[in-house]
């Protein structure tokens, strides 16, 4: 099957500064992807690479197989919703969908005008007297309605309100379950994205940390404790994504394919919040420090 | 028709509640054989879960033989949890609500209680699977 997304050392900088740096990636068809990292981490810089809004400084990126934005039949297979879900403020209801029909050849006006009812939009009402969730949905209604085989929506639920988000997320995976697409959706919080995305990616300070299908990424990490070890004497499979010491214990948090067969450690399956936060942390650590248990000795 | 709820805070995979609300539901009687399990599009509608959560509890039920898929139109419960012992759960319920009564009576709170059916009820499983 083509990836949805593939990055092979993908970099974009602005000036001095790289806002991505070394991406490769390569993301199924068919997932629903969280993308995940805090604010200014690159993802929105991710996302313009993938359709073709911004141009690679180094490496490549494809979508669907070919080059992002590359013709008018590529352009057609990708729906995006930029951050904060933007609308035409001037322009009612009906026009958006207007608009939408005369730019994109596969649109679905039946889908279209099917939401706008079931989510009880006036059709003549202008998209700037809106309250923000129903902008969101209007906004996720055009970029469905255009029959993509990959969504790509950049932090849509971040300024809305927790009912706003639960409707946002209750017709987003309402389409998928219909429709044969991928979505790729960007947030600051994995919490929002918990229930909803089966493959992560992790992005901090540029840099991708973690990519994978949530379920296998869940059952590959654990939580350690035990007597105090010598960070030395651990397998040498194991990655170990965080480690902390008292003079008596050692907390570990490891990423090992296969079971823990030692009985010194208890061994704790983590959440997809605290997998994230641990990556998120590890990122922040400078390179240059010692390792705990050194400072300790 | 049964609707699926979530717990956030349970610790316990979506996956996994949908398929106890499954089973619980049979166990006490109030989905039977035939009866048809929400569209997976339902679900999602509902609990803004991925679909592939839902469908991967449905394979589960598939595989223990408790469901079957008839394709473009829905899953259904092929077997059902209960048998004649369903017939005894009112009685059964009683007693157990002239324990719990006797059980507070004696000043037990909530947590002691559950405590002290769970760890009797796994010492008792542990004898019997000897």
């Amino acid at each position: 099957m083509t990836a949805v997304l593939e990055a092979q050392g993908l970099g974009k900088r602005y000036r001095q500064r790289w806002a991505l740096t070394d991406c490769t990636l390569s993301v199924p068809a068919g997932h629903v992807v969280g993308l995940v990292g805090p604010n200014g981490a690159g993802k929105t810089t991710l996302l313009h690479l993938a359709t073709g809004m911004l141009a690679p400084t180094s490496g490549t990126i494809e979508i669907l197989g070919g080059e992002p934005a590359s013709s008018p039949a590529q352009l057609a297979r990708v729906g995006f919703v930029a951050q904060d879900t933007p609308t035409y403020a001037g322009l009612s209801v009906a026009d958006h969908l207007k608009f939408g029909a005369r730019m994109n050849p596969g649109w679905d006006a039946e889908l279209a005008r099917d939401r706008i009812e079931q989510l009880g939009l006036d059709p003549a009402q202008r998209a700037g007297k809106l309250s923000g969730g129903q902008r969101a949905q209007l906004a996720l209604t055009v970029a469905m309605a255009k029959q993509p085989e990959v969504l790509i929506l950049d932090e849509p639920i971040a300024s809305l309100d927790p009912l706003a988000r639960r409707e946002f997320l209750q017709g987003l995976m309402e389409f998928t379950a219909g429709h044969e697409v991928s979505v790729v959706m960007s947030s600051h919080l994995v919490a929002d994205l918990e229930r909803v995305c089966d493959y992560l990616i992790v992005l901090v300070a540029s840099r991708v940390r973690v990519a994978g299908e949530v379920e296998e990424l869940l059952a590959a990490h654990r939580l350690l404790t035990g007597a105090r070890r010598d960070p030395a004497t651990l397998p040498a499979d194991w990655q170990v994504i965080s480690a902390s010491h008292t003079d008596r214990q050692s907390t570990l948090l490891v990423r090992a394919q296969g079971p823990i067969l030692d009985p010194g450690w208890t061994v704790e399956q983590i959440s997809l919040e605290d997998l994230v936060l641990a990556y998120m942390s590890q990122a922040a650590a400078t390179p240059a420090r010692k390792p705990a248990l050194e400072t300790q000795r | 028709m049964i609707e699926f709820h979530l717990d956030g805070r349970s610790g316990v995979s979506p996956y996994l509640q949908l398929i106890h609300q499954v089973r619980q539901s049979l166990r006490l009687g109030l989905l039977r054989e035939g009866d048809q399990l929400p569209t997976v599009k339902d679900v999602v509608a509902r609990l803004a879960i991925n679909p592939n959560t839902v469908l991967k509890a449905y394979r589960e039920l598939e595989y223990e033989g408790l469901a079957a898929a008839k394709p473009g139109v829905g899953t259904f419960i092929t077997r059902t949890l209960t048998d004649s012992s369903l017939a005894a759960h009112g009685p059964l319920r009683r007693e157990l609500e002239g324990w719990l009564a006797g059980a507070r009576r004696a000043g037990l709170d909530e947590e002691s209680i559950e405590a002290l059916f769970l760890s009797t009820f796994r010492a008792t499983t542990k004898e019997e699977a000897l």
